[in-house]
């Protein structure tokens, strides 16, 4: 293929609800990359997320998302998930009466091209659930219905484990874990990591990119993203906040 | 998968626009309904002097009565269109290689599993107006359990039926008890002695097959103390130009210690008004069970009944239902409590959609003196489009202090973000939904035999083709 294989934001604008709130965002995650974007509350970070997982109530007004060099900025969220884009929720949404176990197995289905035999599936959702340390009976629990926080942010990474995307976002995984459950899914996700898959890591925290390394650092303020670095910005922006980089109408 | 389901609803495609088979009948009644066709009626079954009795006096309560008005609309029945009794063959067939072609095809098409006949204890087939299939177990047989159609029951065994039927429910109940009780035929008659457990689910299907044929089957289960027994019903109808009515009347007594569970999926087509009653007696330490789906028809009004008559009876109704355009499904339950430290519960859910309209309708009586009983109410609506309606009208005539009733209700929709969840994980959109709805009603379907709750959720999946936007 002579496609450029990377995840590639271009000059993205959106509105939500007749506010723009991001306002031309650049970025390129290449496969075997770890991006991390940063900022303050109510920067754009999630709406970004959700945007490119094609959220119907965000609007692209401008620019447009590149994936492996098809254009999905038009795309159903399903079908983004089929081209190997993935979304872990900075909130979680439940779905009472439907069973983890069936869940999982109606997603794997729905984003491969043959369907994989129910043994198969359960003897790989178990050794997913072992490597999170989630007991088996969170099989049978319904989706997200009275999941700890915790408990909700390892079950996104056991649904990334399972489908395997190309392309991952994850949307403050790390908010609501204790020190050991923070341990415990940067291991799930590291296990995924490979030259095959790019993440885009959302969070506030430079803790987690103790456990998850990234590549580069962006951070995004007002819409924009106003600085660009190496894993030494985290550590920069954890001495002196996001104060030098508000934009100067806000002050 | 995808593909394989859209074969399977492909097959169910036909399942849901109706068959018809040849009519091919023996006698055919004429359209309406006076003294003369309630006699001939009880003629044509060889009727003992009290059935024609009752009937006759059934139908001069139903011509008394004026129409309920309190719930769906009932203005559109014009009960002189109707044929009240029509008589397919002479005899019952007793093996399955006697039961005609015909009626084997639409065995076939409605798609009752060859698994679940191999399990099945007895069969009655409510095939037109009377039952034309009926084998029983020999192991069950032994066991003492009586599973026939009501009208052999009346005549095989006469003592057992006169001690108990109407009993339950009374001809004057309610208008459209009395009809029933002018008019029925069919049914099931089930016994059981006491002690014994049916182990295997009896089951019964039952369907309409010509047009404006009205449906008026009798069914009385007797559990006798400390048995159990659990009957399954599942109707479908194929689809008609005019109004086609079905109006059953259900009785149970559930004796002491014993336990009854009652399962019904109805999916008649979408021109019937499907008007039931069903009530239990339950007796001391005695559980009643019903389970209660409602898919098909043009207007449902049915409230299975508990009456708990000793302390420590248990009366548990859950039901579900789904109206798509132009359908009213107003269905919900009744917990009588007659007797102190009884226990009741009520757990219903509908979902609409289109123009459709659900009601949930239910009552909770507790009479003076009757301290320490509990009871306790759940309906949760869901709402498909912004069109769809639904109302809850809970009911409740507590008038002692010293008990325990407990109410919940919810309306909720197919949330955007429920939706863009599911679909973020490669879900298709149509999918996504009919796994929330799935999900909506799982407490309940959880409860049904496993052919029931697959025909329940693919029923489900085919109604709401097209719900997409
Ligand atoms: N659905 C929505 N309706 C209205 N406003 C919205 C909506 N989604 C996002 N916004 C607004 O867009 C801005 C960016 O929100 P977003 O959730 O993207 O921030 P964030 O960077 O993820 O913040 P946090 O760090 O708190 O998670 C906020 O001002 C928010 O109120
Ligand atoms: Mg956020």
């Amino acid at each position: 293929m002579s496609e450029q294989q990377e995840l590639k934001i271009e000059n993205l604008h959106v509105r939500v609800e007749d506010q723009e709130i991001l306002k031309g965002i650049d970025l390129t995650v290449e496969p075997g990359k770890v991006h991390a974007i940063m900022g303050p509350n109510g920067g754009g970070k999630s709406t970004l997320a959700y945007t490119l997982m094609g959220h119907p109530g965000y609007e692209v007004t401008e620019g447009r998302i590149l994936l492996d060099g098809t254009d999905i900025t038009e795309m159903a969220p399903d079908e983004r998930a089929k081209a190997g884009l993935f979304l872990a929720f900075q909130y979680p949404h439940s779905i009472p009466g439907v069973t983890m176990a069936n869940f999982l197995r109606t997603a794997v289905n729905a984003t491969r091209p043959e369907p994989v035999s129910p043994r198969d599936f359960r003897k790989t959702m178990r050794e997913q659930m072992a490597l999170l340390k989630m007991k088996d009976e969170f099989a049978g629990r319904y989706v997200n219905e009275g999941f700890s926080g915790g408990e909700k942010k390892r079950a996104e990474i056991l649904q990334m484990a399972m489908l395997q995307p190309k392309y991952a976002v994850l949307d403050e995984t790390d908010s609501g874990l204790d020190i050991d459950a923070l341990r415990i899914v940067a291991d799930g996700v590291n296990a995924l990591l490979g030259p095959e898959m790019g993440v885009l890591v959302i969070t506030h925290y430079q803790r987690l990119l103790n456990y998850i390394k990234p590549d580069y650092v962006h951070v995004l303020v007002g819409g924009r993203i106003v600085a660009n670095g190496g894993p030494e910005l985290a550590l920069e922006l954890e001495r002196s906040g996001y104060e030098k980089f508000e934009p100067p109408s806000a002050a | 998968m995808a593909l394989s389901q859209q074969s399977q609803l492909d097959q169910l495609g036909d399942y849901k626009f109706g068959f018809s088979m040849p009519e091919n009948y023996h006698f055919k009644s004429r359209r309406g309904l006076d003294r003369d066709i309630v006699e001939e009626i009880s003629y044509m079954k060889g009727e003992p002097q009290w059935m024609r009795d009752f009937r006759l006096r059934a139908l001069r309560i139903f011509e008394n009565r004026p129409m309920p008005t309190w719930g769906a609309s009932l203005a559109d029945i014009d009960f002189q269109n109707i044929f009240y009794y029509i008589k397919p063959m002479e005899k019952q067939g007793r093996t399955w290689d006697e039961v005609p072609e015909d009626i084997k095809t639409t065995f076939d098409r409605l798609g009752i599993p060859q698994a679940e006949r191999k399990f099945l204890a007895g069969v009655g087939a409510q095939y037109e107006s009377e039952v034309v299939y009926h084998s029983l177990r020999e192991d069950l047989a032994n066991q003492g359990v009586i599973f026939l159609d009501m009208d052999s029951g009346l005549r095989e065994h006469p003592d057992i039926v006169k001690e108990y039927f109407g009993t339950v429910i009374p001809p004057g109940d309610n208008k459209l008890a009395a009809l029933n009780s002018s008019v029925w035929s069919g049914g099931s008659f089930v016994y059981v002695p006491a002690g014994v457990h049916v182990e295997i689910p009896l089951q019964a299907y039952f369907r309409i097959n010509a047009e404006n044929a009205g449906q008026f089957e009798r069914t009385l289960i007797i559990a006798e103390e400390g048995s159990y027994v659990h009957y399954v019903e599942g109707c479908t109808a194929p689809i008609y130009t005019t109004n086609s009515l079905h109006s059953a009347v259900v009785e149970i007594i559930v004796k002491r210690g014993a336990r009854v569970r009652y399962t019904t999926i109805q999916n008649w087509s979408k021109n019937v008004y499907n008007l039931v009653t069903k009530r239990t007696s339950v007796y001391g330490e005695g559980t009643m069970e019903w389970v209660d789906g409602n898919l098909g028809s043009k207007v449902t009004m049915k409230y299975p009944s508990c009456y708990l008559l000793e302390p420590g009876a248990k009366g548990e109704v859950l039901s579900v239902a789904f109206a798509s355009d132009g359908q009213h499904q107003d269905a919900g339950g009744k917990i009588v409590h007659a007797a102190p430290h009884t226990t009741g519960t009520i757990s219903s859910k509908s979902i609409s959609k289109g123009t459709g309209r659900t009601s949930y309708r239910g009552l909770v009586k507790i009479y003076p003196g009757m301290n320490g009983c509990k009871t306790h109410v759940n309906c949760d609506a869901l709402l498909l489009d912004t069109e769809s309606r639904s109302d809850t009208y809970p009911y409740m005539e507590i008038e002692e202090d010293d008990v325990a009733v407990t109410h919940e209700a919810t309306v909720s929709k197919i949330g955007e973000d429920q939706l863009f969840y599911l679909m973020s994980r490669g879900v298709r959109e149509d999918e996504a939904r009919a796994m929330i709805v799935r999900g909506f009603i799982e407490p309940i379907a959880k409860e049904l035999p496993m052919e029931y709750a697959i025909e329940l959720n693919r029923l489900i999946e085919l109604e709401m083709e097209g719900s997409v936007g």
